[in-house]
């Protein structure tokens, strides 16, 4: 949507800034540059809604709230040219802003809320064992579809393409899916992260109090995948059941996944050294398993030439893999988790755990451009993240076609409402922003009631 | 607690549950002053055999025996009665020895802790439940109705994790119902099952949720400790038992690197053949490969110099050798000027001349062996990591 159907671009109507000579009549050239992040941030990133988010309730009047709570947040912008500024922190959502405005940073990072003002670090520094140290922190994840590269035929590196993305929906599906049925947690945020991935922002008040253990508890629990280099197999599962989490993960997720999408998508088994691949996992050590694998191997390498059958070549050598395995494995005790572990090492999400360990890992904010890509950093809702499509999220240059044309239609506060960043906006607001908030009140309402009854009790002393 | 040099004593035992203190409170009674430092003495043994024990990798079962060997012949008394006493005014003792710096404190907190985890788990199952009433853990016992529920659940967990032969739970089987955050070893190895933020522990792996209290207790206790010793008991008892205190602590784990340093210093000239003669072995390996390794190739040093810089504050490099060595080597590669914009802060930092201006004290054997070196690395325990040549 560059807004090039628009016929009614007079240059006098283009927004201050944009330097560049627009080719088409209202549209702008694509690209990613100082100039158009001026015009973003000041016209279209919900500053407001992103303080209210990181007040989380302590900006409202109840005398429960504390006020110290946003200016004890550190953000971090990265600059042209890689200049990095470090423990930033605002007052006041207008503070916030005007800094956003004046620095135009490329990216913004948020990180925890601190014990002091993250600005006078250095007066408490000295103080000694807990002068200046993180107290709260959302719960995050990372995934990065750069470290499926050993499972994904179709791009590599920091390239997405519809063939791969699915897998990142397969990681929303299954870590949403956890967070809310076992570990209970409510106020969570998707968000791609404008190339490559997906970050998760849990925003419970349980989870941003969380300490460093019980975070990398929560990230271990998650963890299936162990990759290494040296090791062939990189899934291992143990015990005679599957833990009820992974169980419900394969049946629910991961084995449709695979079965339905993966297989074809990927044409595992359509090239000598895809199949290989995964006939290497079948542990070789029991000789029953041996003979059956290479039975197979010998026979799709023959049949390379002559497989114009009806079916799928794929789902039927895969489906043939199963017979075999399962064949045998009521025979051989310790080959029934084959099959899943094969699952699970192609479709199972794979964490950058270090992010999720510590309270002050940094992670980019919600709303930002990504300066490779130009494409804004959206919200995607889990509910129906397979309809989230990385290729037509709104880049900066769109952004600001549309802009041009909304300027002549009327004026309002909300630009981005116009655009098609609104719905993004709308769906933060109404799904993420506005349940959360309310439970803040709460919590806040009755710490507060508590305390109260509290120091009523010791009065009564 | 008293410190007195007559005889009286009376017994402690209000904390105690069957012969396993928790330390909770400072006991009402007195201890002569060779007890104070003989008892310490005895269960600092017992602390540096765990901790000894733990750096060689030893199995939980073989801890286990660890445990109650040196229990046995460290923490007896001869009069039976006195046990506990021993065992209560020995651990107050260190508390106090051990409450004085962040890395006293982790040491100690991590060492009690684990003692705790076996003398817990060496318990019969009553004594464990009683600890358990003992630390008034707000969780009730999974009713019937509810484990009906999730029984096949809590089966699939106990399949995935144990032998199919002592599996599938029944109504006999206890369960506690607790928050997860309370159980993270047991979330972090999936070894429960999790709803809705709770965490059904079987009986059997309770100790876990007590370790967990008991642990959280202590370290609390430890920075509370500091604060008194801090602000009066140090000064109170400066010709007592401040010298006792202070020098229990460095006696016995080898010398104190966090001190001021008062032995010599090494210049970089020497540092080749200081490298020779006395780097410990895995320090020798990483110097010697630094020295190869930058010729081929500066991106693999990029995560071992880390290791090893560390290091040279401790072995006494001045911070400008410690410069002058590393832009020696560097600047064969890249060059002095991009050495001076991107590596010289990192030297700095390490000397606690940037950013949080800490003196780093050298990684421990501890940490070196605990860590994994990846593809590539050349740190590590030599004896812990290396392949042997053949």
């Amino acid at each position: 949507m560059t807004g090039d159907e628009a016929g009614n671009g007079r240059d006098d109507m283009l927004i201050d800034g944009c330097e560049p000579e627009p080719s088409q009549e209202n549209a702008v050239p694509d690209g990613f540059n100082a100039d158009y992040l001026k015009v973003y941030y000041g016209k279209l990133f919900p500053h407001d809604d992103m303080f209210r988010w990181m007040s989380y309730g302590n900006d409202g009047k109840h005398p429960g709230c504390d006020q110290s709570y946003f200016g004890r947040r550190e953000f971090s912008f990265t600059l042209d040219n890689d200049i990095y500024l470090r423990f930033q922190s605002f007052n006041s959502a207008s503070d916030m802003e005007k800094s956003i405005n004046e620095k135009c940073p490329f990216k913004i990072d948020i990180g925890p809320v601190y014990n002091v003002d993250p600005a006078k670090r250095h007066a408490y520094a000295q103080a000694g064992d807990n002068g200046f140290t993180p107290v709260e922190r959302e719960l995050v994840f990372d995934v990065d579809i750069t470290d499926y590269d050993d499972v994904r035929y179709c791009c590599s590196g920091a390239d997405v393409c519809l063939d791969c993305w699915p897998l990142m929906t397969v990681a929303i599906k299954v870590i949403d899916s956890g967070l809310r049925d076992d570990f209970g947690f409510n106020h969570i945020l998707w968000v791609y992260s404008g190339r490559r991935g997906v970050h998760c922002w849990v925003c419970d008040g349980k989870a941003r109090r969380l300490n460093n253990e019980q975070r990398a508890a929560i990230a271990d629990y998650f963890r299936v995948y162990k990759g290494n280099e040296n090791s062939q197999k990189k899934v291992t599962l143990m015990g005679h059941a599957l833990h009820p989490f992974l169980a419900r993960s394969y049946s629910e997720v991961l084995q449709k996944f695979f079965e339905g999408k993966l297989l074809c998508s990927q044409k595992l088994f359509s090239h000598e050294e895809r199949f290989e691949k995964i006939l290497d996992m079948i542990p070789d050590e029991k000789v029953k398993f041996a003979a059956a694998t290479s039975e197979l191997r010998g026979k799709w390498l023959e049949s390379r030439r002559t497989s114009i059958s009806k079916e799928d070549i794929n789902i039927a050598r895969w489906g043939t893999l199963k017979k075999t395995l399962h064949l045998r494995s009521k025979k051989v005790l310790g080959l029934g988790r084959c099959v899943e572990e094969i699952v699970f090492s192609y479709a199972y999400p794979r964490l950058d755990m270090e992010v999720s360990k510590h309270m002050n890992h940094l992670l980019k904010a919600p709303f930002c451009i990504h300066p490779k890509t130009g494409r804004v950093c959206v919200p995607i809702d889990p509910d129906c993240c397979e309809e989230f499509d990385p290729t037509t999220v709104p880049t900066l240059a769109e952004l600001l076609g549309e802009l041009n044309m909304g300027v002549m239609r009327s004026d309002g506060n909300d630009e981005w409402d116009k655009t098609s960043l609104g719905k993004s906006v709308r769906y933060f607001r109404s799904y993420f922003l506005q349940p959360l908030l309310k439970s803040c009140k709460e919590e806040i309402e009755s710490s507060y009631n508590a305390k109260l009854q509290e120091s009523k009790n010791s009065l009564s002393w | 607690m008293e410190i007195a040099r007559s005889q009286r004593r009376t017994p402690a035992v209000a904390d105690v549950v069957l012969g396993l203190p928790l330390y909770r409170s400072a006991p009402e009674l007195q201890v002569r002053l060779e007890d104070f430092e003989l008892f310490a003495i005895d269960r600092l043994r017992v602390l540096k055999g765990i901790s000894d024990g733990l750096s060689r990798g030893k199995k939980p079962d073989e801890v286990e025996t660890l445990v109650r060997d040196l229990l046995k012949s460290n923490m007896s008394h001869p009069q039976a009665s006195e046990v506990i006493n021993k065992d209560i005014i020995s651990h107050f003792v260190l508390r106090l020895v051990y409450c004085r710096t962040e890395e006293l404190r982790k040491w100690f907190l991590s060492m009690e802790t684990t003692l705790f985890r076996y003398r817990f788990r060496l318990e019969s199952s009553e004594v464990q439940r009683a600890l358990m009433a003992e630390f008034d853990l707000p969780y009730k016992a999974v009713s019937n109705a509810e484990f009906e529920n999730v029984k096949e659940k809590l089966g699939q967990v106990a399949d995935s994790i144990g032998p199919k032969k002592k599996s599938m739970p029944n109504a006999d089987t206890i369960f506690y119902k607790v928050p997860f955050e309370e159980v993270p070893e047991l979330v972090a190895g999936r070894r429960v099952f999790l709803l809705k933020g709770y965490a059904y522990v079987a009986m059997n792996q309770v100790s876990s949720l007590v370790v967990t209290r008991f642990r959280s207790h202590l370290s609390k206790a430890l920075v509370l400790t500091n604060r008194k010793w801090t602000s009066t008991i140090r000064e109170r008892e400066a010709d007592r038992l401040t010298p006792i205190v202070e020098s229990l602590s460095t006696s016995y784990l080898g010398p104190d690197y966090s001190q001021p340093r008062e032995f010599a210093e090494i210049s970089l000239k020497d540092i080749d053949q200081l490298a020779k003669s006395s780097f410990p072995l895995c320090m020798r390996h990483l110097f010697e490969k630094v020295k190869v390794v930058v010729i081929q190739s500066v991106l693999l040093l990029l995560h071992h110099k880390s290791i090893i810089k560390k290091n040279f504050p401790g072995v006494g490099l001045k911070l400008d050798d410690a410069l002058a060595f590393w832009k020696a080597e560097f600047s064969r590669k890249i060059g002095a000027e991009r050495f001076d914009k991107e590596y010289a802060y990192g030297i700095r930092h390490n000397y606690g001349k940037e950013g949080k201006r800490t003196d780093y004290t050298p990684y421990s054997c501890q940490k070196i062996i605990s860590s994994t070196p990846g593809v590539g690395d050349h740190h590590g325990c030599p004896f812990r990591h290396f392949r042997s040549a053949r």
